[in-house]
């Protein structure tokens, strides 16, 4: 079997190219080859990777364009192994997942206050049960095109992660967590869904980001775009009731 | 000069940060990777505590099990702690938002784990270990806890003399940039895991779990004990050793011989139901796991991730097949030997999670205890270190150790290789679990010893062929090659002095337990660039090391 891998390094190759391997390996893992050509044919070549089952998120890579985890995908000939999407490449197939991590702590991804020994059904918990199952590879964020005209977009994985606190039976502020995800976040989505097939969990962000505009209008907020085009048609006329306390999250 | 510096940040490090942070400490987290890939991740079953949910349930069981299942070499007292604060523990989970799985009354879910006399453990599916990890990250975002990722523990900085020594920070190397940095602390909290992945290929652990700072500690003249007490996990999937939960066994899973047959009671304590295991592959040549009969909802809601495993990684899938398992190295009881106030015999050095033996699991860890212990005892050693950093003593002069390992890397960088590690890494894998592993006699230790003597005096020949700065993996795989080597020896250093059968060490040669001779903790340090195995007097009050 022969596959390719994108090559990178700052110093001894400026320029990224495709190396080709060939291995006699077959019904293997991608992360299974690239353990066999770093202990056996490279030990130069660059790539994470940790529990070797799906849960530590570090092994994402794009395969044939697509995102997959390492450790999940079973290789085929020809395959082309490059690094993740909208994000600087260290070296090889590792990225600088610091800066996509960000984004966590810019949406304010947690849980802000919860109420003590509450009950919750069990129908409850599982209504956003997925959400909590995100590992944080990063392939949602690597699918997502709207990196492309916009680099501060809060993205796919934090947006979920605050739907999965928003959601929570337990939380007691949902007006602040909504609030951080106005600006920069999910009215920037373009609900293009490139982020559903790519989770190696199944989580969709697309809908959760879906939701956190439900809730939002629900809560007064709405869609700047739209907001301002509104004012311009009605040129400023009755007030709806726009939303108070609407903060950028770096002021809030 | 920051007052508590953090190293590992999995569940016990970022415990240990939020707990020290909240005591109103400075605090720095650093990783070798990042928070959310560390081996917590990869817990399954749950996390114990008497709280009753589903059935009637008390502390004093609780203590009751861990003790039995301990084989006399836990502290009472470091036990009673763990289990008494355990409701507490679970109820700041829930605080922070931990999705726990719920009963029909709304409550924490509990189920049943092995060697457990109550429905114990609360649970998120099979799920916990992820999504206790993800909470406490973010949380640690919520509290702006100063975090380091992609730095690679070297030593630590130790000043002072003989009996007064102090721990004052640390030296990495930044796998980013290659440089070797240094961070200056009041004091240290070594939280870097534990060392399973000795057993290369055949661990359920991460590549990454190379107990970098139990090394570390042992090169700064801290003790370690209870090396050998290795945990081997029944139920790992038979050709990738991957996990699969006890829990699968605690709703009611068989265990089946080549012939199909039950051959003993499947939740008895890990180390009884693996060297039963090992014992029926011997003979029948093949032990499967049958979860056939709980059907497909109860597998789907209960167990997702074990489903999806073995459908990945067997192509079997466990609704219909029969899963073919084997026992393989799970988690290590030793670790950096702490008093009561988690603090090594290096005044501000202390250990938490799985790096430090804090005495609660002993020969044998109960499933549903290891979560629980980074929890109770991750918190405690960040309050603990929160509170000796405001009086410590604080030394601002150059350190040497920067200096020592900035030349050591550029050694590495220079010299020559002609011998490859990767190699001997599987190897030394193979032969672990082969001479070292569920069954052991002195004569296989003892070669084993020499094996692995002779690869410490080969260490100069390899080396990183990778001269690259910028994450340069193939040095760090290195140097956590070396880390292995130290700890092995350590491992059967003990197992060999160790002439009798306690809990996971199970020894063909002398297969009783004797209380007379070796009822105390195994006790490993380097002195003069030797290492010294002392058993230590038998107790049942916590060893001050």
């Amino acid at each position: 079997m022969k596959i390719s891998i994108k090559r990178y390094s700052s110093e001894n190759e400026p320029s990224a190219q495709s190396a080709e391997y060939r291995l006699e390996l077959e019904n293997i893992t991608l992360l299974e080859a690239l353990n066999a050509i770093k202990t056996k044919i490279d030990p130069s070549l660059s790539f994470t990777a940790g529990c070797r089952s799906g849960v530590c998120g570090s092994c994402a890579v794009r395969v044939n364009g697509t995102e997959e985890l390492a450790c999940g995908y079973k290789l085929s000939d020809g395959d082309l192994i490059e690094p993740l999407g909208n994000l600087p490449v260290l070296r090889d197939l590792v990225v600088d997942t610091q800066k996509m991590l960000k984004f966590n702590a810019l949406a304010r991804a947690w849980s802000s206050s919860n109420s003590e020994n509450q009950l919750l059904l069990p129908e409850q918990v599982e209504s956003n049960e997925l959400q909590s199952d995100c590992i944080l590879c990063g392939a949602c964020y690597s699918a997502c095109p709207v990196y492309a005209v916009n680099e501060e977009f809060l993205g796919p994985f934090a947006l979920t992660r605050v739907w999965r606190y928003v959601s929570d039976g337990r939380e007691q502020d949902v007006r602040e967590k909504i609030e951080a995800v106005q600006s920069q976040g999910i009215w920037d989505c373009t609900l293009c869904n490139l982020c559903v097939p790519v989770c190696p969990q199944g989580i969709a962000p697309k809908q959760d980001i879906s939701m956190l505009r439900g809730k939002s209008g629900v809560m007064g907020f709405m869609d700047p775009n739209f907001a301002a085009g509104m004012s311009f048609s009605f040129g400023g006329g009755p007030d709806f009731g726009s939303p108070s306390g609407l903060k950028s999250p770096g002021t809030s | 000069m920051v007052d508590v510096l953090v190293i590992g940040s999995g569940g016990a490090g970022l415990v240990a940060a939020i707990a020290a942070k909240e005591s109103g400490a400075s605090v720095t987290l650093v990783g070798k990777s990042f928070p959310t890939r560390s081996q917590t991740s990869m817990a399954q079953g749950g996390i114990n505590a008497a709280m009753g949910n589903v059935e009637e349930d008390s502390v004093e069981a609780h203590i009751s099990d861990t003790l039995k299942s301990s084989q006399g070499l836990s502290s009472e007292a470091s036990v009673r702690t763990m289990c008494e604060e355990a409701s507490a523990a679970i109820l700041w989970l829930d605080s922070i938002g931990v999705p726990f799985s719920r009963t029909q009354a709304g409550k924490i879910s509990q189920r049943r784990l092995g060697g457990a006399s109550g429905i114990r453990a609360c649970y998120a599916q099979d799920y916990t270990g992820l999504k206790i990890l993800h909470t406490l990250y973010d949380q640690s975002l919520k509290m702006g806890i100063e975090t380091l990722n992609e730095h690679f523990l070297l030593n630590y900085i130790i000043e002072g003399e003989k009996d007064a020594r102090y721990s004052c920070g640390a030296t990495f190397l930044n796998i980013r940039t290659g440089e070797v940095v240094e961070i200056r602390a009041k004091s240290v909290i070594v939280a870097t895991g534990g060392y399973g992945s000795l057993f290369h290929g055949f661990t359920t652990n991460s590549t990454a779990s190379t107990g970098d700072g139990a090394a570390a500690a042992l090169r700064a003249g801290a003790k370690l004990s209870d090396m050998e007490f290795v945990q081997f996990h029944p139920t790992a999937l038979k050709s990738s050793a991957l996990l699969i939960s006890e829990s699968a066994r605690g709703a009611g899973g068989y265990l089946l011989n080549a012939q199909k047959e039950r051959f003993t009671d499947e939740l008895s304590s890990r180390d009884i139901v693996a060297r039963a295991i090992a014992d029926e592959i011997e003979k029948s040549g093949e032990v499967y796991l049958d979860i056939r009969h709980l059907g497909e909802t109860f597998i789907d809601h209960e167990l997702p991730q074990e489903r999806k495993l073995a459908i990945a990684y067997e192509g079997l899938d466990p609704v219909i097949d029969l899963i073919p398992i084997k026992p393989v190295a799970h988690y290590t009881m030793g670790g950096v030997d702490v008093d009561e106030t988690s603090m090594s015999c290096i005044a501000g050095l202390f250990a938490a999670g799985e790096a430090a033996n804090q005495k609660v699991h002993g020969a044998n860890r109960l499933g549903g205890n290891s979560l629980l212990e980074l929890l109770v005892f991750g918190r405690q050693a960040g309050k603990n270190a929160a509170l000796y950093a405001k009086t410590a003593p604080v030394f601002t002069a150059q350190s040497e150790q920067i200096i020592k390992d900035r030349e050591y890397i550029q050694t590495l960088r220079e010299a020559a290789v002609t011998m490859d590690f990767y190699e001997k890494r599987a190897s030394l894998g193979k032969n672990f679990y082969g001479s070292a592993g569920i069954k052991r006699n002195e004569k296989r230790l003892e070669e084993l010893l020499k094996s692995v003597q002779q690869l410490q005096e080969e260490l100069p020949l390899m080396g990183a062929q990778d001269k690259s700065l910028v994450y340069n993996t193939n040095l760090v795989e290195f140097l956590e090659f070396t880390n292995m080597i130290e700890l092995s020896q350590c491992l059967l250093l003990g197992a060999i002095s160790r002439k009798e059968s306690r809990g996971a060490h199970y020894r063909e040669d002398a297969p009783a337990r004797n209380d007379e001779a070796y009822g105390g903790h195994t006790l490993c340090w380097k002195e003069g660039g030797e290492l010294h195995v002392e058993l230590g007097e038998k107790t049942n009050e916590k060893g001050k090391g």
